[in-house]
């Protein structure tokens, strides 16, 4: 139990931090730093309401952060949720918008397909690192990039509402996930069984052991005769599937659009955020979760920090950056350590 | 690479631009035009892939130019209002960028940070932060237009008839890579860099502090990122936008990667990428063009044309052995 303690003080401390430095952002710009945070927290976690909120934000972000997570724990460094992530939410209103099946299947396989289409978008990346050693910091930048304007190709035209410019053809009713309350359906059990299910292919499996063993000691892996294609394989191929995963749960499970808006407005950042997310969870998918939560919290609560004071919401993204810069540095902590231990 | 070899690369690439450049004509497409958009779109990032060569060179890797380019071009834009001149607010933007620099330096020199993370953090700080200053200077959201005025606009030239626009900073960022080849090929410093990030324990010996040479070479990227990310409201777009490096920083490093950490190679790069973005604007401005290629497949051009380079050019290449890593004394 100990050993899973430090890295939670560590991400406290971390989260200290990014709160600190986020209120000095305020304060030189002439807001009320105390003001905003408790508008803040009150939105995010005040009432039944704002917690049920705070949830359906956090949805999307538990598995993007498991994107980015299985990526680091092959020693990879997978920022390609973002474009994943579109293609997802396309292939959830493929099926979920254009075709009739029946009540109970319909939602199961417009997700499925949304997995689907995330993980074919994560291959070329994964295929580049294999095949050419292209890195794929680059890569999937550059596919996240081609993915936006595909995807808005297809919004504006083939998979447009007709009639209405601003959104795509929404999910069919028979498509959509039960509302449990606010804007949280039910695709929430869904992402917390993908997150469990990852981490039992990681730590309970031959192949996610594989993985692990590649990223930690690339050269003990090679003695142990690991194949490193297949654990990049493999990482990349579950980063996708969760990634899509993320985007189809916008579509089928986030009231009141059921959609994607023309601009990617309401998917934008959702890829990105997963990164500082999974990093504040300690690149663990259960760890994912509680930091998900905490950021969705964040990002729910930061539209009353803007409503009530004025804060631009964006600052949000801020205190993630400055919380993952702090994270990055183990000398924090390392100083922090000695200082209790002399 | 032998400098023969480089040579021969150099003029396969010229014959290569110039027969691109003369089917574009035939298509119909104005020539001029385009190189003039190919030269806007190259500044910025040939100035970002040779900063970032330089601090490469030391031992730091910074893949959160992306983040500097959308902190500075709207702190430019400010600075330009402030001081009322577009030039200030190119320097100041450049110095904005230094002190950006400077910090993730800290950061990774003295706090030993995991580099490719504290970079991604740049990233995402940006990216919160960017529209966080637009809202509070400005207080409109997402987008400022400022006065025309203020612009700093590419010099008219007249060569053999043809009337050419070329901007003081594309110059100049063409002078400051055949400088940065200089600087860590020619001079004592250049080998203390390149020391720093193949062998920084021999630096060390010499008495030659690691931490302090890889700071400047921080210094010195963030500047010429700042300075790019400056360009492009004030020299190039006439607004600062909440997204308006659309992935440049990431493309500048692919520039990086492509050219093996040599700063002439990194121009001729961002060149080639530039071209690619210049080409897909004047598609999308060329009637008769405009109505053929769909927009956003030739909004895309610019990203399929860097994954190609990529996937092409990769290999064979060798980075120096420190980099990315913090030095820590024994």
């Amino acid at each position: 139990m100990a050993a899973a303690v430090r890295p939670m003080t560590e991400s406290a401390v971390a989260v200290v931090i990014g709160l600190v430095a986020g209120a000095l952002l305020m304060l030189a710009f002439g807001y009320d730093p105390v003001q905003a945070y408790v508008w803040l927290f009150v939105g995010a976690f005040g009432s039944t309401a704002g917690i049920l909120e705070s949830l359906a934000f956090a949805t999307p972000l538990m598995v993007t952060a498991v994107t980015f997570a299985v990526g680091v724990r092959a020693a990879l460094f997978n920022i390609g949720a973002e474009g994943q992530m579109y293609l997802g939410a396309i292939g959830a209103i493929i099926v979920g918008g254009t075709m009739l099946l029946p009540a109970g299947i319909h939602p199961i396989a417009a997700t499925i397909f949304g997995m689907c289409l995330g993980a074919l978008w994560a291959l070329p990346a994964a295929i580049l690192k294999i095949w050419r050693g292209v890195h794929e910091v680059v890569s999937t930048i550059m596919l996240n990039w081609i993915a936006f304007y595909f995807v808005t190709f297809l919004v504006r035209t083939y998979l447009g509402e007709p009639g209405r410019a601003e959104r795509a053809i929404p999910a069919l009713p028979t498509a959509r996930y039960p509302v449990l309350g606010e804007t949280l359906t039910a695709i929430i059990f869904v992402v917390l069984a993908f997150c469990v299910a990852v981490a039992i292919l990681l730590w309970r499996t031959g192949i996610g052991f594989e993985l692990r063993l590649v990223g930690d000691n690339p050269e003990a892996a090679k003695y142990a005769g690991a194949s490193s294609s297949r654990a990049i394989l493999l990482s990349f191929a579950v980063g996708g599937l969760a990634a899509g995963l993320a985007g189809a749960s916008q579509v089928l499970g986030r009231p009141p659009s059921w959609t994607i808006y023309a601009t990617l407005g309401n998917l934008l950042n959702l890829g990105f955020d997963g990164i500082g997310v999974a990093l504040i969870g300690r690149n663990h998918p259960v760890g994912g979760v509680f930091a998900a939560i905490f950021y969705g919290g964040l990002m729910n609560g930061g539209r009353y920090m803007e409503y009530h004071v004025g804060v631009a919401s964006e600052l949000v993204d801020a205190i993630n950056g400055i919380i993952v810069i702090a994270l990055a540095m183990p000398e924090i902590f390392a100083i922090i350590r000695r200082r209790r231990e002399s | 690479m032998k400098p023969i070899r480089r040579l021969q690369w150099y003029l396969v690439g010229i014959v290569l631009t110039l027969a691109m450049m003369y089917i574009i004509s035939l298509a119909g497409l104005g020539l001029a035009g385009l190189i003039e958009t190919g030269l806007l779109a190259m500044t910025p990032l040939a100035l970002a892939a040779v900063g970032e060569c330089l601090n490469e060179q030391a031992g730091t890797i910074n893949v959160g130019m992306e983040g500097i380019f959308l902190i500075t071009a709207v702190l430019g834009v400010y600075w330009a209002e402030v001081f009322e001149s577009g030039l200030w607010g190119l320097l100041l933007g450049a110095a904005t960028g230094a002190f950006i620099g400077l910090v993730f330096g800290l950061v990774c020199v003295y706090g030993k940070a995991n580099q490719v993370v504290a970079g991604m953090g740049l990233n995402i700080f940006a990216l919160g932060f960017g529209p966080y200053l637009l809202m509070s200077i400005w207080a409109f959201p997402g987008i400022h237009v400022f006065r025309h005025e203020l612009m700093f606009l590419p010099q008219q030239f007249t060569i053999w008839g043809a009337s050419f626009a070329i901007s003081a900073v594309t110059v100049a960022a063409i002078i400051i890579a055949v400088l940065a080849y200089l600087l860590l090929h020619r001079t004592l410093l250049g080998i203390r860099i390149r020391a720093a990030g193949e062998n920084p324990i021999a630096v060390d010996v010499a008495g030659v502090s690691v931490g302090h040479v890889r700071l400047l070479m921080c210094v010195v990227g963030g500047a010429l990122a700042g300075l790019g990310g400056a360009f492009m409201p004030l020299a190039w777009f006439g607004a600062a936008t909440k997204e308006i490096s659309a992935g440049r920083g990431f493309i500048a490093l692919a520039a990086v990667v492509f050219a093996g950490l040599d700063p002439l190679l990194a121009l001729v790069a961002a060149f080639i990428f530039g071209f690619a973005e210049g080409l897909a604007f004047t598609v999308v401005v060329t009637p008769g063009v405009k109505e053929v290629v769909p927009f956003y497949f030739v909004q895309m051009a610019p990203y399929v044309v860097t994954l190609l380079i990529l996937t092409a050019a990769i290999g064979g290449k060798r980075f120096p052995r420190a980099s990315g890593k913090p030095y820590v004394r024994e």
